[in-house]
């Protein structure tokens, strides 16, 4: 079993400031389970390229601003 | 807990249960008579037989748990049940391919007892046998991945 992702996000904060949507409200938009907005934002799933755009424009912003990938070291 | 890892638990569930009950019926003929003389064609089909059918009914059963609890919670049940998602996907991708090396793997156990010209019980047991494994180690997978991530 590889190791969990290292893509970090703030969806959840940006549920939040989008007037506490709920991770269910968030998953019909996206056409997801709720299970899979869970494991996103616990950082045991890297959503593909195509979600991740769903999911920014959701919150209507730019992919960085839900995303971001750390250096290492 | 997505309806997928739900239907792989029942995977899960059959595929041991049903096995575990052909084996313990065939082996325990293994006392009174001879690989070459046991009768293991009836059981084995109604161990597949089996796994099917108590697959289907965890399948329904699973679906309309599903639905109660959806509707309980003012959700509607078709977004809990037909909600299959890229997660979803990948996961019964990386579970099927485990389990395919272990399918192979096991074919080249029941390739050597047919060289070695063992009797057809054993031969079909074996073979029986790898599918089984094969499932179940897919389905532990796949249970790991809902779990622990990838």
């Amino acid at each position: 079993m590889g190791k969990p992702t290292r893509v970090t996000n703030c969806i959840r904060a940006l549920r939040f400031a989008a007037g506490e949507m709920t991770q269910a409200d968030l998953a019909d938009k996206v056409g997801v389970t709720r299970q899979t907005i869970i494991a996103i934002e616990q950082g045991r799933y890297s959503p593909t390229l195509e979600m991740a755009f769903q999911i920014a424009r959701v919150f209507r912003v730019p992919l960085d601003d839900v995303f971001d990938y750390p250096k290492e070291g | 807990m997505p309806f997928e890892e739900k239907m792989t638990w029942v995977s899960v569930v059959v595929t041991v249960l049903v096995p575990v009950w052909y084996f313990l019926t065939v082996l325990g003929r293994l006392q009174s008579t001879t690989a070459a003389e046991i009768a293991w064609q009836r059981p084995m089909i109604t161990a597949i037989v089996a796994t099917v059918v108590l697959s289907i009914i965890g399948a329904i059963v699973m679906a309309i748990g599903t639905s109660v609890s959806a509707e309980i919670r003012g959700r509607k049940p078709a977004d809990d049940i037909d909600r299959k998602d890229e997660r979803d996907k990948t996961i019964g991708r990386r579970g099927d391919l485990i389990g395919y090396y272990v399918a192979s793997a096991g074919m080249v156990g029941v390739l050597v007892l047919t060289m070695l010209e063992y009797e057809y019980f054993w031969i079909a047991s074996a073979l029986y046998l790898s599918f089984v494994v094969a499932t179940v180690v897919s389905s532990v997978v796949k249970l790991v991945a809902y779990h622990r991530g990838f």
